[in-house]
């Protein structure tokens, strides 16, 4: 037991002795995630609330479709990723693997559909509803588009949210796609992976707790938007 | 409400941008090299120790990447790294023979050594001594965990030539096939108090941390020879081949076989690589 709790005071010892290496892995991986969830915003978001207020043939079969993709799992994708972009592979020329960009890449494809698929169910489920409102009031398009993304300003943020935590919690797409190179593509989670395995338990521990705080901070952020919102 | 919205957006603005000034514009590939090595090499802390010194000296930077043995030689053949640094000699020189290597050079060695539970329930201690191929035979037969890298690395190439020579074929539940680096499969071993082989270095830099013990050690078919191979700039042109022979020139030149040499030494009390290049 004792080696725990020595784990824990070491670790607030390291965070607060300012630890220049401890500092930018810890930026590299908000930058990372940050990048790929503004990228998975931009597609992800227009994506969703097309699929999900035009009426179309397919709807529900592109609807089970994204729910599948909101739950790949990342090591597959960074799997899919590596190949890709391996000097071997199609996209070879570009020298992406073991980069951050090829990092980006694997997050955003892994962020995108959670975005979308959150947006398209609730844009699903309420369009409709805002459609018959603009209707009566005798808005036209635009006008019943620019009431629906007010209405669902929160659920776009909590799409955002659910994206960037997703993002900067998982370790096996940066494993394959970054290859936890030092001083470059060695993120919190991989970080925390290869300290573990090397018996660092107090650097382990430190991570885990920016990493747990930064998830904390995010969700407040959201949680008072949600809740400035309602009132 | 819409000043909170403007502040958020420019701190992720700001955010942003510094990302962009401190990753994007980073010198591209030209004065850097890919190293793919085995996960003792790091694992044990060398590589961090003796790289900076290179990276100082020609400003050209060294990307490691830490897999296992089968693994680099892998991603040698595919044209993924400019230099490979392991430790299955046969493998490698196969490698170059094939043609994926311009040449082998051999850098530094340790030994490898069976460790296992302070109470060794095999009686390896008094019963195989020195003798390692006894050894195994021992644990076969008394059946008691065994952890294994699994993971087709340089160990675990060792590890399977021990079986093979002692007529062997490992199978049942006291045999783990773990699949994972050297210290991750050290601290299994730990957890479950099994056995394990594990190359000296990275349980000495583990040391501290577990509660296993040297148990087999001085059989000369545990001598662990690392060596050093440039890959062939033929296979593709993102290949580094400058960068990987000044890096070879130096990890093979006095200075570097030096470092190698004191590397632990003072924490340790003992060296946990002892460099040999010619």
């Amino acid at each position: 037991m004792e080696h725990i709790l020595n784990g824990i005071i070491e670790a607030f010892k390291l965070l607060l002795s300012g630890d220049r290496q401890l500092y930018s892995i810890i930026f590299l991986s908000i930058y990372v995630s940050f990048t790929s969830t503004l990228i998975a915003t931009l597609f992800g978001v227009p994506l969703g609330f097309i699929l999900g207020l035009k009426s179309f043939k397919y709807k529900n079969i592109v609807g089970r479709f994204l729910y599948t993709c909101m739950s790949l799992p990342p090591v597959v994708v960074g799997l899919l990723v590596a190949i890709m972009i391996s000097r071997r592979g199609p996209l070879g020329s570009f020298s992406l693997l073991f980069s951050t960009t090829g990092m980006i890449i694997a997050q955003t494809l892994l962020v995108t559909p959670i975005i979308t698929g959150i947006i398209f169910s609730s844009s699903k489920e309420r369009g409709e509803e805002v459609k018959e409102i603009c209707k009566t009031l005798g808005g036209n398009k635009v006008d019943t588009l620019f009431l629906l993304i007010r209405e669902m300003k929160v659920t776009m943020l909590v799409a955002i949210a659910t994206g960037f935590g997703r993002a900067i919690s998982e370790v096996g797409a940066v494993m394959i796609v970054g290859g936890n190179i030092k001083g470059h593509t060695r993120v919190m989670t991989t970080f925390i992976a290869m300290n573990h395995s090397m018996g660092n338990y107090a650097t382990s521990i430190a991570m885990g707790i920016v990493l747990l705080s930064i998830s904390f901070i995010t969700n407040s952020i959201l949680y008072k938007y949600v809740m400035g919102d309602r009132r | 409400m819409r000043k909170s919205y403007k502040r958020v957006a420019s701190v992720f603005l700001i955010l942003m941008l510094s990302g962009v000034v401190l990753f994007g514009c980073a010198p591209k590939d030209a004065g850097s090299i890919i190293l793919a090595t085995t996960t003792s090499t790091e694992n044990s802390g060398l590589l961090d120790a003796i790289i900076p010194v290179f990276e100082e000296e020609t400003g050209i930077e060294v990307k490691v990447v830490a897999v296992g043995t089968g693994k680099a030689l892998q991603m040698g053949r595919d044209g993924e790294a400019d230099v490979l640094l392991v430790h299955a000699k046969q493998r490698e020189i196969t490698f170059v023979e094939e043609g994926h290597g311009t040449e082998r050079f051999e850098v530094m060695y340790n030994d490898f050594v069976i460790i296992g539970p302070k109470d060794d329930p095999v009686n390896l201690l008094t019963e195989a001594k020195a003798d390692v191929i006894a050894g195994v035979k021992l644990i076969a037969k008394g059946e008691f965990f065994f952890v294994s890298r699994g993971d087709d690395s340089g160990t675990h190439t060792k590890e399977r030539n021990l079986w093979a020579e002692a007529g062997i074929e490992p199978s049942g539940d006291w045999y783990v096939s773990a699949g994972r680096g050297m210290g991750d499969v050290i601290q299994m071993a730990d957890e479950k108090q099994a056995y394990t082989l594990t190359d000296r270095a990275t349980f000495l830099a583990l040391s501290e941390t577990i509660d296993l013990v040297v148990l087999l050690e001085g059989d000369s078919k545990l001598f662990n020879q690392y060596g050093i191979i440039p890959i062939n700039p033929e296979k593709n042109e993102a290949i580094n081949n400058e960068g990987a022979m000044e890096f070879v020139n130096w990890i093979l030149s006095d200075e570097a076989q030096e470092l190698i040499a004191g590397f632990g030494v003072e924490k340790f009390g003992e060296a946990l690589f002892i460099p040999n290049a010619e």
